[in-house]
């Protein structure tokens, strides 16, 4: 098993599917020439060629429109949007086509694209590139949502979400490309959709996240760890549709549950998993449910402080998992 | 005074996290200028000179050439003059060491606080009461001396190891407690409560909540028996022969099919095709002018214990005796089950009901309206009747007829039930069921 980085293990997934399956193109705004602006696609325009690695017209209405149209042929297309922040042009032909296209046709079509999309700051991006557009489409039915943490998901996840017949958004972190690498099998293998994972085990307070987040988490645990402070660390790896049976049994593990995310809180993914627990388990509850998120302002500010103070790190993390502890 | 400068890698591209350092360009000792570049680094994109965010002298170098460091690595120490920073230097160390004691938290915790003793979480009560625990006995470890989920266990794991004492309410409080909202239940049923009258003291009135079906029900059968002018008329029916077609094919039916052969579904075969004689039996009142239907659809009433539903099978007039007993046992399990579709219930045209079935030998159906008529098969009976001047004992049935007057009159319904009788009758051993 070799170590590799987050972004190697997404440009793996879709090199081992392109020569899986002849239907499966990428398309996307200099993912051909270029190999991506920040290499995902690097090497798939010369080994596939341009008629399965095509560089697109900067629109992204186009880029998801031509894909569904594809998907409706019988091809498998993978749709690169640069950045998440650039995606909004095309979000009536996600919501209002892809999403909807099962539904509509009496289950007689159905719209097997993959749309990648980076998400997250940190990157010193600023407002169009460092957003979390998460919360924007999760309240779609009829879309699936996955976010990987891991090399090993991410490629597993990306996999399956190729394979699925239904439209699957692929929210990969920007900033967990080369800062995130972990050992990936060189065998197929996929990830399936709709399945949370336990990344560590604890009996003090439970951590729900998903996404980059899960380094500080991780990092944070440890640390606590060593004051005696057990963490259970829950990776929702799928957010839409969310594990059900995994959050419950990992909130009632402890009693005492932080969920945490990059995306600002009001309407966030948080405040749906906070819904659940609640719904079910308010008997076995010893805390209130906490969420710790990005800020509810506008925009990720350019300026390195400004930048600072709207992330999470591995310290605000530690901090809230502390005081939960101690609740 | 001077002070340390810490000097950091910084981040020079959109998603960088380490950078080499290449080469430095400066030594320790070296006296620096703001903005003058101290080293060149790598990364993955390109190659950039790193300048003095200060200007000062290099005390020490802490990342070498050649080595691979995330971005926020401290790289070098620079010596400054001045005295502002030498403060904002020396209060943020002791941020740094006082950090965990300025959470509320611990401050509340050093003062004895115990505000939060007697706030217990739904965690807390359900565990101790599972137990059988006085929390009043607990030791409280949380924020402001709250019993926490796993003060309770460690207390209930305390107490099992000790010599076991028992806890006379212990046995009386366990097992009494939800474990789950509501949600864990399947969705809700629908009201069917009885409640003893609070007022009437001794009458032993109660009263039952009307279900939805049962409004549907009721609204029904008043609709029809208000605008249909209803008559009444009944026929009897010899079907010793068809007892005995019956008795001949309904065990190697019941094994080859699967379900009962029932001499419903002979009656329903007799009824649909005399409907298919007398079209106009098979219409409907539409005030000025009659709307006699083209496709025999029959509404089967089939009861439950506290409701009563028409499911409709389509085209009778297409289908044999097998495939109406096969539609008759699917549509009564339908029913049993409430697993009817909205389409097991539309276009009905002609209802039938088989009242025998709870032992009537004569009943007064109400129309199943917008319909014209409806039939129903009484029990059947042996009885002593007279043939060619002789008695003899044979199975006899009654079939009623209920009809919209406004439709229907008294001639075309005696040929049609007559119809219904020489067919029923006419079934023998040599009859088909298929």
């Amino acid at each position: 098993m070799a170590k590799i980085d987050y972004i190697e293990a997404i440009r793996l997934a879709m090199k081992e599917e392109m020569e899986r399956d002849e239907n499966v193109f990428v398309l996307g705004e200099d993912v051909g020439l270029k190999g991506g602006v920040f290499t995902t696609t690097k090497g798939l325009h010369e080994q596939f060629g341009e008629q399965r690695v095509i560089d697109t017209p900067l629109s992204e209405s186009a880029i998801a429109g031509v894909a569904i149209g594809a998907a409706m042929y019988g091809m498998k297309p993978i749709a690169e949007m640069q950045y998440s922040d650039f995606m909004f042009p095309a979000t009536n032909q996600i919501i209002s086509e892809a999403a909807k296209i099962r539904y509509r046709s009496n289950n007689d079509w159905s719209c097997p694209i993959v749309i990648r999309a980076p998400i997250g700051g940190g990157v010193f991006g600023g407002l169009y590139h460092s957003q979390c557009p998460e919360s924007v489409f999760f309240g779609t039915p009829g879309l699936k949502i996955v976010a990987p943490y891991t090399p090993y998901d991410a490629k597993g996840l990306l996999k399956a979400a190729i394979r699925d017949e239904d439209p699957v958004l692929y929210f990969e972190n920007k900033k967990s490309y080369r800062l995130v690498s972990g050992e990936v099998p060189d065998d197929d293998y996929i990830v399936p959709i709709g399945k949370a994972n336990v990344l560590r085990e604890g009996d003090d307070i439970t951590v729900i996240s998903y996404s980059l987040p899960l380094r500080f988490i991780e990092q944070a645990a440890a640390e606590l760890a060593e004051e005696g402070i057990s963490t259970h660390i829950l990776d929702l790896r799928t957010i839409q549709p969310l594990d059900k049976e995994a959050i419950l049994e990992s909130v009632r593990r402890t009693g005492k549950v932080l969920i945490v995310h990059e995306d600002n809180k009001t309407g966030g993914v948080g405040a749906e998993v906070a819904a659940i627990i609640a719904e079910e388990l308010l008997f076995e509850l010893d805390a209130p449910i906490m969420r710790l998120c990005g800020p509810d302002v506008p925009a990720m500010p350019i300026n390195p402080p400004g930048e600072k103070f709207f992330l999470l790190n591995a310290d605000k993390v530690r901090e809230a998992m502390k005081q939960l502890a101690q609740f | 005074m001077s002070a340390i400068t810490e000097i950091t890698l910084p981040q020079l591209a959109e998603s960088q996290v380490t950078a080499t350092i290449d080469r430095w360009l400066k030594q320790p000792g070296d006296m620096i200028e703001v903005y003058e570049p101290i080293c060149e680094i790598n990364t993955d994109k390109v190659t950039a000179e790193i300048p003095s965010t200060v200007a000062g002298k290099l005390t020490k170098i802490l990342v070498g050439a050649g080595e691979d460091v995330p971005v926020g690595t401290v790289i070098c120490l620079i010596e400054t003059e001045g005295e502002a920073s030498n403060d904002e230097v020396a209060s943020v160390s002791s941020t740094q060491t006082t950090g965990t004691m300025n959470t509320p938290v611990a401050a509340i915790q050093a003062q004895g606080d115990d505000s939060m003793r007697n706030r217990y979480s739904p965690a807390v009560q359900q565990l101790a009461a599972q137990h059988g625990i006085q929390l009043a006995n607990v030791q409280g470890t949380g924020m402001g001396g709250r019993i926490t989920r796993k003060d309770v266990l460690a207390y209930v794991a305390m107490e099992a190891s000790m010599v076991r004492t028992p806890a006379p309410q212990q046995e009386a409080t366990s097992s009494q407690v939800r474990t789950g909202g509501m949600h864990l239940s399947e969705s809700p049923r629908l009201p069917k409560i009885e409640i003893d009258d609070p007022y009437s003291h001794g009458r032993g009135e109660t009263y039952i909540d009307i279900t939805p079906i049962r409004n549907t029900i009721a609204r029904n059968m008043r609709q029809s028996v208000s605008e249909i002018p209803h008559a009444w008329t009944m026929i009897e029916v010899d079907v010793t022969n068809l007892v005995l077609l019956r008795n001949k094919y309904k065990d190697e039916f019941k094994k080859r099919e699967g379900v009962n052969l029932t001499y419903l579904a002979f009656l329903l075969k007799a009824a649909v095709n005399a409907i298919r004689d007398f079209p106009i039996m098979n219409s409907v009142w539409a005030v000025d002018k009659i709307i006699v239907k083209r496709d025999i659809n029959i509404s089967l009433a089939v009861g439950t214990e506290d409701s009563v539903m028409t499911p409709v099978i389509k085209n009778a007039d297409l289908k044999n005796v097998a495939g109406l007993a096969k539609e008759i046992e699917e549509l009564a399990r339908k029913t049993r089950e409430g697993k009817l579709s909205l389409s097991d219930m539309q276009g009905g045209s002609f209802t039938i009901n088989n009242t025998g079935s709870f032992g009537s030998i004569l009943s007064y159906p109400i129309i199943n309206y917008p319909q014209a008529a409806i039939l129903t098969f009484e029990s059947i009976v042996k009885k002593p009747v007279v043939i060619n001047d002789m008695i003899a004992v044979r199975s006899m049935a009654n079939l009623c007829l209920s009809l919209d007057h406004r439709i229907l009159d008294g001639v075309i319904c005696g040929r049609f039930l007559q119809r219904v009788k020489d067919n029923l009758e006419s079934f023998n051993l040599e009859s088909s069921i298929y």
